[in-house]
C-alpha cells in the first residue's frame, strides 16, 4: 500500500492519505495519555482473570484468588432475611390461629407471608387473587366444601383433598352415569330435581315426584336432606348460588353421569409448619372466612 | 491551486488564546465600615443558627423526638418546633422553594444581589476562612508578599501556613458535624460521634462536608461564583434599570485625579471627579474586580468597596456614598441636574411581593387547616367482586388510615352507597355491628382489609360509588374517601 499522507500546509499536520473529492482528513492521533490509559486498562482487566471466576473449563470453571462466588452472596443475603425475620416468624409459629387474627401486627405479618406463598404455590389453580375457576374453588367466598374455620381451612392446606396423603380428606362425587347405577332419563330427571332445590328454573314435564325419590336413594347420603351438604365428606350444598362446575343441565348431567373428584395438594412437608399457619390465615382473611 | 491561509489570520486577536485563564489569587484587604459591620452581624447570625439549632429542644410528649428541628429519614418524618410532616405532604417544601426562589427575584429588584453578598453559605463561609487567614497571615500586602516571597520557608511562616489550614479544617469539620445533626437527635449523636460508636453513614457525611466547606472556602471561593452558580447569569437576566445595584457612581466620580490637583483644580472653580483612584474598592474585593468598570457578573454585591470608598473619601473631606446602592436611571439624572428618584414599589416588586403571600398564605392556611386524620381506599383487583352463597355481592378493599396527631384515636368506619350494605374488617370484631371500631396508634397508620357485602337484588346497577367516612369517635373528626362497588 502506498503511503499518500501529506503534510498540511495551512496547520502543519499530516493527513490521513485519504482523499474524498478533493477534501483531505488531518491526521488527529489519539492522545497519548489517553492510549496510555486504554492499554493499561487491558492490562489490569488480566487481573480480573485471576482473582474472579472467569474461563470455563470441561466440567466447571476457574473459581479465582478471592474465591468470590455471587450464589455464595445470594445465601448469604437470604441467611441474614431469615435472621431479621426469624423472631417473627417463631411468634408466628407459636400463636394460635384465632390470636394471629386478632393481633395487627402478626395478621399483617401472616397476610404478606401468606400472599407470596399463595402467589407461588396455589395462584396456579386458585388464581393470583383466589377467585378460583371450573373446578377450582373461589377462596373469597363463604361458600366451602371442607369447611371455612381457621382450622378447617389449614386442615385442607396441610393434607389436601383426595391428595393420598394419609390424613387426607376423602370422599367424592361418583360416576353414576358412567358406573351404570343410574339410566340417563334418570339422569335428566335428578339433574332438573337438584336444579329444582337451588330454586332454578326445570325442564318442561319434569317429574320431581321421581327426582325426589332418585335424589333420596342415591344422592342424600352426602349431600344430606334437601341437599344441604355435608363438609365432612366434602360433598356441596346443592341449595345456594355457588357451583364449582356449573348449574346449568348439561354440566349437572356430565357431573352426574361422569362423577367429580378434584385434587388439592397436601402442603404438609412442603411448607414448614409457620408457612401453612400463614398462608390459613391469608386465606380465611380473603373473607369468605367463618 | 488552493492558497495558503494562515488559520491565525482568520481570527481577531483578541478571541485567539485558550479558553482556559488560570486563576489570579485574590487577596481582599481587612475594611470597617457599614457594610462590614452588617456582614459581620449576618455572619454570626447565619452560622449561629446553622451550628445550634440542632440542640434546640421541643417537647413533643412521650415517644416523640424532642429535637426542634429534626429530619427523620429512617421514620419518614420532618419536624419543625410545632409542625409535623409526612412524606405525602412534601407540596409544603414545593411551596417553601417557591418562596425561597420568588423572594430571591424580590431581593434582586430591590437591592441586587443581596442574596450573594450577605446571605448565601459560600459567600458567609469564604469571608470566614478570609477572616481566619487575616487574622494569622497579616492582611493583604502581607499576604502578598508571603506568597510571592522565593525565600526557603523558615520555621514562622511554615506554623503559619499548617494553622491556618488547622483552623479551616476544623471550621469546616464543624460544619459538616453541624449537618449530619439535623438528621438525628443532636445531644446522643454528638455522644456517639465522640466515642466512635456513631453510625459510619454519619461519618462519611462528615467526612463530604468537611472536604466541600474546606476546598469551596478556602480554594475555590469566588470561582464558585463566578463559574458554578447559575444565579449571577440568571440574575443578570431578571434585574431591571429601577433595582438598587453597588454602583460606581460616576457621574460624581470621573475624572479621577489625585487628591492634591483636585485641591488645586477646584480652588480655580473646575469641576473634578471625586475619584482619587487609590484602587481602595478594588484592594478590599473579594471578587478581586473594579466595581469602576461598572455593573459585573463577577460581582457579588457585598458592599465591601462602598465601606472603602467612605474611609477614604472621609479622609479627603469628600462626601461619602462615591460608590454604594444605586442605578443607572439616577446617575443621567444627576448628570442632567435632577434630583435621583428610588422605587421601591412598583409593578415588578409588587407581583413578586404578591406571589410571596400567595404561595405563603396557601401554605399557612393547609397547614393551619390540613387533616390530622386521613384515609385511603383502594379497591381488590382480583377477584373484583365475589358472589356469596345467598346471591349477595361482597368487594373487598384496603384501607389505610393516617393517624398524623400524637395521640392515639379509637375511629368508627361507615360506608355509604349500595342498599343493605353491611360493613366487615378483617380481624376486627365490631362492638356495634356493622360499624366496626378500630384503634389508630398515634403518629402512624394502620392498614385493613375491609368487606362491603350487599344483596345483589337491591343493586341492580355494574357500578355503584360508596364513601367510606372515618370518624374518630373521641373527638369527631371526620375524613373520607371514595371507590366504587362492583357486581359481577
Amino acid at each position: 500500500m502506498t503511503d499518500h499522507s501529506e503534510v498540511d500546509t495551512v496547520t502543519g499536520k499530516s493527513t490521513t492519505g485519504h482523499e474524498w473529492d478533493g477534501i483531505k482528513e488531518l491526521n488527529t492521533p489519539l492522545p497519548r495519555w489517553w492510549v496510555i490509559c486504554f492499554y493499561l486498562t487491558i492490562v489490569w482487566s488480566i487481573g480480573y482473570w485471576i482473582v474472579y471466576p472467569a474461563w470455563p473449563l470441561i466440567a466447571s470453571n476457574t473459581t479465582g484468588a478471592f474465591g468470590y462466588s455471587s450464589r455464595a452472596d445470594v445465601a448469604v443475603e437470604l441467611a441474614n432475611l431469615e435472621k431479621i425475620r426469624g423472631d417473627k416468624m417463631v411468634a408466628l409459629g407459636a400463636a394460635s390461629l384465632a390470636d394471629i387474627e386478632k393481633d395487627p401486627a402478626l395478621l399483617a405479618l401472616a397476610r404478606a407471608k401468606g400472599k407470596t406463598v399463595f402467589g407461588d404455590n396455589c395462584a396456579p389453580c386458585h388464581g393470583s387473587g383466589g377467585a378460583g375457576a371450573k373446578g377450582f374453588p373461589n377462596l373469597n367466598d363463604d361458600d366451602w366444601l371442607w369447611g371455612g374455620t381457621l382450622d378447617q381451612i389449614m386442615q385442607t392446606i396441610q393434607f389436601g383433598a383426595r391428595s393420598g396423603h394419609t390424613k387426607t380428606h376423602e370422599g367424592q362425587m361418583l360416576a353414576f352415569g358412567k358406573d351404570g347405577v343410574l339410566k340417563a332419563d334418570e339422569i335428566v330427571t335428578v339433574a332438573n330435581y337438584v336444579r329444582s332445590l337451588a330454586g332454578l328454573p326445570t325442564r318442561k314435564g319434569f317429574d320431581a315426584a321421581k327426582g325426589e325419590k332418585i335424589f333420596a336413594e342415591n344422592c342424600v347420603a352426602c349431600h344430606g336432606d334437601g341437599g344441604k351438604g355435608n363438609q365432612e365428606l366434602g360433598a356441596p350444598n346443592l341449595t345456594d348460588k355457588i357451583w364449582l362446575y356449573g348449574s346449568d343441565e348439561a354440566a349437572l348431567i356430565e357431573t352426574i353421569s361422569q362423577g367429580r373428584a378434584g385434587v388439592m395438594p397436601a402442603w404438609e412437608g412442603r411448607l414448614d409448619p409457620a408457612t401453612i399457619k400463614a398462608m390459613a390465615v391469608y386465606v380465611h382473611s380473603l373473607g369468605g372466612g367463618k | 491551486m488552493n492558497k495558503t491561509v494562515n488559520p491565525k489570520d482568520l481570527i481577531s486577536g483578541d478571541d485567539y488564546g485558550p479558553l482556559y485563564a488560570a486563576r489570579k489569587k485574590v487577596y481582599p484587604q481587612s475594611v470597617s465600615g457599614t457594610f462590614r459591620r452588617i456582614k459581620w452581624g449576618l455572619m454570626a447570625f447565619c452560622l449561629g443558627v446553622y451550628y445550634f439549632l440542632p440542640f434546640v429542644r421541643w417537647n413533643r410528649g412521650l415517644g416523640a423526638p424532642s429535637q426542634a428541628v429534626l429530619i427523620d429519614l429512617p421514620n419518614s418524618r420532618f419536624y419543625f418546633f410545632f409542625i409535623e410532616l409526612w412524606p405525602q405532604e412534601v407540596y409544603y417544601f414545593t411551596g417553601l422553594l417557591i418562596v425561597a426562589a420568588v423572594a430571591l427575584f424580590l431581593m434582586n429588584s430591590i437591592g441586587g444581589r443581596i442574596w450573594c453578598g450577605y446571605l448565601c453559605p459560600q459567600t458567609v463561609w469564604t469571608d470566614l476562612f478570609y477572616a481566619v487567614e487575616r487574622l494569622i497571615e497579616g492582611d493583604r500586602r502581607e499576604r502578598m508578599k508571603k506568597d510571592a516571597s522565593s525565600d526557603p520557608m523558615k520555621l514562622e511562616r511554615i506554623s503559619e501556613i499548617v494553622l491556618k489550614h488547622s483552623i479551616w479544617l476544623l471550621i469546616a469539620w464543624w460544619t459538616g458535624g453541624a449537618w449530619v445533626l439535623y438528621f438525628n437527635d443532636a445531644p446522643t449523636l454528638v455522644k456517639e460521634l465522640v466515642t466512635f460508636q456513631g453510625p459510619m453513614i454519619a461519618y462519611v457525611w462528615i467526612g463530604i462536608l468537611t472536604a466541600t466547606t474546606y476546598v469551596l472556602a478556602g480554594y475555590m471561593r469566588e470561582q464558585v461564583c463566578t463559574y458554578m452558580c447559575p444565579w449571577p447569569r440568571i440574575q443578570a437576566a431578571l434585574t431591571d434599570e429601577w433595582a438598587l445595584n453597588v454602583t460606581y457612581r460616576y457621574d460624581r466620580g470621573e475624572k479621577r485625579t489625585s487628591v492634591k490637583k483636585a485641591a488645586e483644580l477646584r480652588a480655580l472653580g473646575q469641576q473634578v471627579g471625586d475619584c482619587v483612584d487609590c484602587y481602595q474598592c478594588v484592594a478590599v474585593c473579594p471578587t478581586g474586580i473594579d466595581i469602576r468598570n461598572g455593573s459585573q457578573m463577577e460581582c457579588i454585591q457585598c458592599g465591601l468597596c462602598i465601606d472603602a470608598c467612605d474611609n477614604v473619601m472621609a479622609k479627603i473631606g469628600r462626601p461619602k456614598r462615591l460608590i454604594g446602592y444605586d442605578n443607572d436611571i439616577n446617575i443621567h439624572r444627576r448628570q442632567e441636574g435632577k434630583a435621583p428618584i428610588y422605587r421601591i414599589v412598583r409593578a415588578r416588586t409588587i407581583v413578586y411581593s404578591a406571589i410571596i403571600a400567595a404561595v405563603g398564605g396557601i401554605m399557612i392556611y393547609t397547614l393551619a387547616t390540613r387533616s390530622l386524620l386521613d384515609v385511603n381506599v383502594l379497591h381488590d383487583r382480583n377477584p373484583v367482586a365475589v358472589k356469596l352463597s345467598d346471591g349477595s355481592i361482597r368487594n373487598a378493599y384496603t384501607v389505610r388510615l393516617l393517624n398524623k396527631s400524637g395521640y392515639d384515636r379509637v375511629i368508627a368506619i361507615d360506608a355509604n352507597g349500595p342498599a343493605n350494605l353491611t360493613v366487615h374488617v378483617v380481624g376486627v370484631d365490631s362492638v356495634t355491628p356493622d360499624r366496626p371500631m378500630i384503634v389508630i396508634p398515634r403518629d402512624s397508620t394502620s392498614e385493613l382489609r375491609l368487606l362491603v357485602t350487599a344483596p345483589a337484588e337491591n343493586n341492580p346497577e355494574k357500578s355503584i360509588p360508596v364513601r367510606f367516612h372515618v370518624t374518630d369517635i373521641g373527638l369527631g373528626e371526620v375524613a373520607s374517601a371514595t371507590d366504587n362497588f362492583v357486581s359481577p
